[in-house]
């Protein structure tokens, strides 16, 4: 199993039965392999469309249903379709129970940093600052380290995506949790021991699991 | 209700000329009036600002227009995937303006709906909050963020009748029937166009008196 695919397992942990889910373009999209059609969780994408479903057969494909990423889906039973300021309505109005979103920083404050590093990569911030504004409960899943650069830090260095703590960080070696307190280590992955963790992250870790 | 006229492509892009400020609909060229991006490109005129979610991608939507060069100036939320939009950000070359998109389609509408503004948390403390207002409503920080309008919107629909009437389909609608409301001169592009009546009145999400033109039915 590889590293994103660990990651999106372990989110769709974290998807409770009969939830409303809005998932990032890249490796947050990937966590919908991973929950059964009998969870009742509904998936919303940010172009307008609650329920989306997985692609559709070759050659079915809708050109005017697409997730956003601009991928063909397809809509199960009971979905809808909205504008813009609808669908940006329920995510900025608190309607969207969860959302899971990749990352290029998180700081021990749980701050998240996603959608630029200035003077390099400007892709912008999307439908991004105002998911972690609204939403339910944020996850961020993403690689635990950039090429060896920690990417969990005591205080994010790349412009914030919002000021707001995010709930979850879950990454290939382990699951944390901004809090009060600090960042705590919450598990490590299996096969992952607590020192490699610390090795891997810039932050100060409170620690509240053992190998 | 007054028939609509129907433009020839050619005769739809007469209608942006240099310097404009037009809105274009679409995510990602899903629900794009793309024959009319064509005519654009076609007649080039040059230092656009375009109000849109996005820039498309390279040869594709939006990213014809950037790739023509005929772009000075765009307010949007993503240009991740046009590396082209990119480079001539770096290079100087365009002005890029990036928005939250749901704060975008909100300017967007207050634009169209007579508002001055809108108040909203997204961009708190970010540096999408830089020399903006920041207003208390009981105790909550929301940012002020201001009305946008312009001179020529570019929608893109499933169905128009003759009086202009709308009906957009799944994930094609976006931003297309909020820009409606918010420009001088609003030009619809629909895949077909059916006699009145057969959208019926709470089928249409853009009643046609917003709509100045439509685009004559594809040859």
């Amino acid at each position: 199993m590889d590293a994103k695919e660990r990651i999106a397992r372990r989110v769709a942990q974290e998807i409770h039965p009969g939830t409303l889910v809005n998932l990032g373009i890249g490796l947050p999209s990937l966590v919908a392999n991973f929950i059964p059609a009998e969870a009742g969780v509904f998936f919303q994408a940010e172009n307008g469309v609650i329920g989306m479903g997985a692609r559709p057969p070759e050659g079915m494909e809708d050109r005017d249903l697409t997730d956003a990423g601009g991928g063909f889906v397809t809509a199960v039973p009971g979905a809808a379709s909205m504008d813009s300021a609808m669908s940006f309505g329920l995510i900025r109005g608190g309607h969207i129970d969860l959302t899971v979103l990749g990352g290029l920083q998180v700081d021990a404050r749980g701050r998240l940093a996603n959608w630029m590093v200035p003077g390099a990569l400007v892709p912008g911030m999307g439908g991004a600052m105002d998911l972690v504004t609204g939403a339910g409960r944020v996850i961020v899943a993403m690689q635990h380290t950039a090429r060896g650069t920690a990417k969990i830090v005591p205080e994010c260095t790349l412009p914030l995506t919002s000021t707001r703590r995010v709930d979850l960080i879950v990454t290939e070696l382990a699951v944390l949790a901004p809090t009060d307190q600090g960042l705590e280590l919450r598990e490590c992955m299996p096969g992952v021991t607590v020192d490699q963790v610390i090795e891997a992250t810039a932050a100060d870790l409170i620690l509240t699991v053992q190998d | 209700m007054p028939t609509k006229t129907a433009l020839k492509p050619e005769a739809a892009a007469e209608l942006v000329t240099e310097g404009a400020k037009i809105m274009i609909g679409g995510f990602m060229g899903v629900g794009a009036p793309h024959r009319m991006i064509d005519a654009l490109v076609e007649r080039a005129p040059g230092r656009l600002t375009v109000i849109a979610n996005d820039s498309g991608m390279p040869g594709q939507g939006i990213g014809k227009l950037v790739s023509a060069g005929l772009v000075e100036r765009m307010i949007v939320s993503h240009i991740g995937l046009n590396p082209e939009t990119q480079a001539k950000m770096n290079a100087g070359e365009i002005e890029i303006e990036l928005v939250p998109q749901g704060t975008l389609i909100e300017r967007i509408r207050a634009g169209g709906v007579g508002l001055g503004g809108v108040l909203t948390p997204t961009g708190i403390g970010t540096l999408v909050a830089k020399d903006k207002r920041v207003i208390d409503v009981d105790g909550k920080e929301f940012l002020l963020e201001t009305p946008l309008k312009a001179d020529v919107a570019l929608i893109a629909a499933r169905r128009a009748d003759y009086v202009g009437n709308i009906e957009y389909t799944l994930t094609a609608q976006n931003f297309n029937p909020v820009m409606a409301l918010a420009a001088a001169t609003v030009i619809a592009e629909p895949d077909a166009i059916v006699p009145v009546g057969v959208i019926p009145p709470d089928a249409v999400r853009t009643p046609g008196v917003l709509i100045d033109h439509i685009l004559e039915r594809r040859r």
